[in-house]
């Protein structure tokens, strides 16, 4: 007889894996965060098969025209599509979100869990090592490491990985530190499990729940620092059609030809709108004295 | 109910007082040496970071300095006098010793002292800040303190619709977008610079503002002033809507309180209660995101800067690292970080003022 069949009370209480979800995606401002991010991914798939023209083809004869039938967010000071330049710079926005806010998450977790776990002294290094990261304002680290690897998207996106990895270790940190003392995690050592195999198996699965909703509050700031550190010169070179150099290209033509700046960043302002949307809901809805 | 016997101020009143005033204030020394402590520590971390971080690039300051005229021999030679042939550690620390000294060398680019340049783009960074951050309070506060007092009503809905949109805009775009409509469309405000053409007054502090009203022309004010609300604008619109969305959760969290009940109960009028229990209570949370928002806004008035055209630190900063001018890309990135630093204590030791508990913690 399984347990939740002798006690059925409990059987009829017992949450779907999903249900925090659920409760979140009841809010209308999560759902329209939802739909804006859903949107925002089919752009990324869809982007060739909705993509008027090539972002990199060049029609000097439509440089700098204004947004028409032909070109629907004009066209930029090479007579390239503003609209198709867009809809692939959705890719690299999401390319950013995954490498930098992956980079982050892992990195982060990495230093967290190895210093909540074994705490003494590898806690204090890690605690002071993540100390001096957060002693930089973020776009300042992020320009140090970008001058060092030099400007690429590549180098921009570990820049802002590393600038969130404080953020993610002090978060997990907090979470193992909690979990490790928890009877099952005592009674792992007590039978004499290696103690990587513990903060593998036992500690780390239970302490990622946070991590996730971080990762997810974390993804609007990562496009718009990627974007910026693109739009000061230090990311995406030219031609790639990212949003941030885009926007760098409008700022050069912004009193003759206001489009090429305007729609990308209404592109990264929608994206970073939805992400915060959904967000804020998660928050609301694991911070119990906002819920309340 | 057990009634506490009304204490009656006797002799030893005074005395005990004192005495626990002494001990308030030694507990606040001793939080105060133990942050200057940490303090110290954080800047080590720091200066290793800046020195280490440099250190990764191919090639060295030598191989900058002579660029591609350079013979071998030169190289060497160039090597010994800057002390490149040395031990890393003892690089590191020769480092250390000249920073503290604030001597970073000399900019590849301007060929002033590096930390000359530093110094004087620090001003126009400072008060870009300063105005943006006095903007977001002035305003953020208020806002949040109105959405509180009538939550799910017409002035909060639009106030946290607006925050939402400002915690999500690119300050980058948004920059642009105000500069082409105040500037470009509209024409009521310029598009960059410190102040109009042929305007210039003699530099003192290097705060356009402070120089213009120094000068004594109020045209110059004027002029100053005008050239510094757009950037300031763009540059507060995401610390206010962070301080308008944390003043209006902690005003609603403080309102339901029972000393604010009480408060109520007593038949005090609504906005003393207001102002004295339910403000005043909410504000160390406020304060704290108002003296957090001092990173996000050094790393915007790097943007700002560049958009606006204004000779700050955080320009300095790119055009140093476009033009590889490392030098000044150490002594910028030391000396914000020590800024940073040092206001992040300010405002940790201002909490102690506000609620003693904390230094008991």
């Amino acid at each position: 007889m399984t347990l939740a069949a002798s006690h059925p009370p409990f059987a009829a209480t017992k949450q779907r894996w999903y249900a925090p979800v659920a409760r979140v995606l009841r809010r209308h401002e999560a759902k329209l965060g939802l739909a804006i991010v859903l949107g925002f991914l089919f752009l990324t798939v869809a982007a060739p098969l909705l993509a008027p023209y090539d972002p990199y083809d060049q029609e000097l004869s439509s440089a700098l025209s204004p947004p028409s039938a032909h070109h629907l967010f004009g066209a930029d000071q090479y007579g390239r599509d503003v609209f198709s330049r867009v809809l692939y710079g959705s890719r690299t926005a999401l390319l950013a979100i995954v490498v930098a806010d992956g980079l982050a998450l892992v990195l982060g977790s990495a230093l967290g869990l190895v210093g909540g776990f074994l705490g003494g002294a590898v806690d204090a290094l890690v605690m002071r090592m993540v100390d001096v990261l957060l002693a930089f304002p973020y776009l300042l680290l992020a320009l140090i490491i970008v001058a060092a690897l030099g400007p690429s998207l590549t180098n921009s996106m570990i820049a802002i990985g590393i600038v969130y990895t404080p953020q993610y270790a002090r978060l997990i940190r907090g979470q193992v530190l909690a979990v490790r003392a928890l009877d099952y995690v005592r009674a792992a050592r007590a039978i004499g499990t290696a103690p990587w195999r513990i903060m593998l198996r036992h500690v780390l699965p239970n302490s990622f729940g946070p991590v996730i909703v971080m990762a997810t509050l974390q993804a609007g700031s990562v496009v718009v620092e990627t974007a910026g550190l693109s739009f000061l010169g230090l990311g995406a070179q030219p031609p790639s059609p990212d949003w941030g150099a885009l926007l760098a290209d409008g700022h050069n033509y912004f009193l003759t030809a206001w489009w090429i700046a305007t729609f990308p960043g209404l592109a990264i302002f929608g994206v970073v709108l939805g992400f915060n949307l959904i967000g804020d809901a998660l928050r609301d809805q694991f911070d119990p004295r906002r819920r309340t | 109910m057990a009634i506490e016997p009304r204490r009656v101020a006797g002799p030893f009143a005074r005395m005990r007082m004192s005495a626990s005033w002494r001990s308030d204030r030694s507990e606040l020394w001793r939080y105060i040496g133990w942050r200057l402590i940490q303090l110290a520590i954080v800047l080590i971390g720091v200066s290793v970071v800046v020195f280490f971080t440099m250190h990764v690039l191919p090639g060295d300051v030598a191989m900058l300095l002579l660029g591609d005229r350079g013979t071998a021999e030169q190289l060497a030679k160039l090597r010994l006098q800057l002390g490149l042939d040395q031990p890393i550690i003892v690089q590191y620390l020769r480092f250390v010793v000249a920073a503290a000294h604030g001597d970073f060398g000399t900019s590849l680019t301007s060929n002033r002292a590096a930390f000359a340049d530093v110094s004087g783009a620090f001003p126009v960074t400072l008060q870009l800040t300063l105005a943006a951050l006095t903007l977001a309070t002035f305003i953020g506060v208020p806002t949040g303190v109105f959405a509180s007092l009538k939550p799910g009503r017409i002035f909060d809905n639009v106030a946290m619709t607006f925050t939402l949109f400002g915690v999500s805009m690119p300050i980058f775009w948004l920059g642009l977008m105000l500069l082409l409509l105040f500037g470009a469309t509209l024409d009521w405000l310029p598009i960059g610079g410190l102040y109009g053409v042929g305007i210039e007054p003699p530099r003192v502090t290097g705060m356009s503002l402070i120089d213009a009203a120094l000068a004594g022309s109020p045209s110059i004010f004027w002029d100053a002033l005008r050239h510094l609300i757009l950037p300031a604008c763009t540059l507060a619109t995401v610390p206010l809507a962070f301080i308008a969305r944390i003043t209006r959760a902690e005003m609603m969290a403080t309102a339901t309180q029972d000393h604010v009940r009480t408060a109520r109960a007593k038949g005090l009028p609504r906005a003393r209660v207001i102002l004295r229990h339910v403000l005043r209570n909410a504000l160390i949370p406020i304060v704290t995101v108002i003296g957090l928002q001092l990173g996000l806004l050094l790393s915007g008035a790097v943007l700002t800067e560049t958009i606006f055209s204004l000779p700050g630190l955080g320009r300095l900063m790119v055009d140093s690292i476009l033009s590889r001018d490392y030098p000044v890309v150490q002594a910028g990135a030391l000396f914000i970080a020590f800024v940073f630093v040092l206001v992040n204590l300010l405002v940790d030791l201002s909490y102690t003022l506000l609620d003693p508990r904390i230094r008991r913690a």
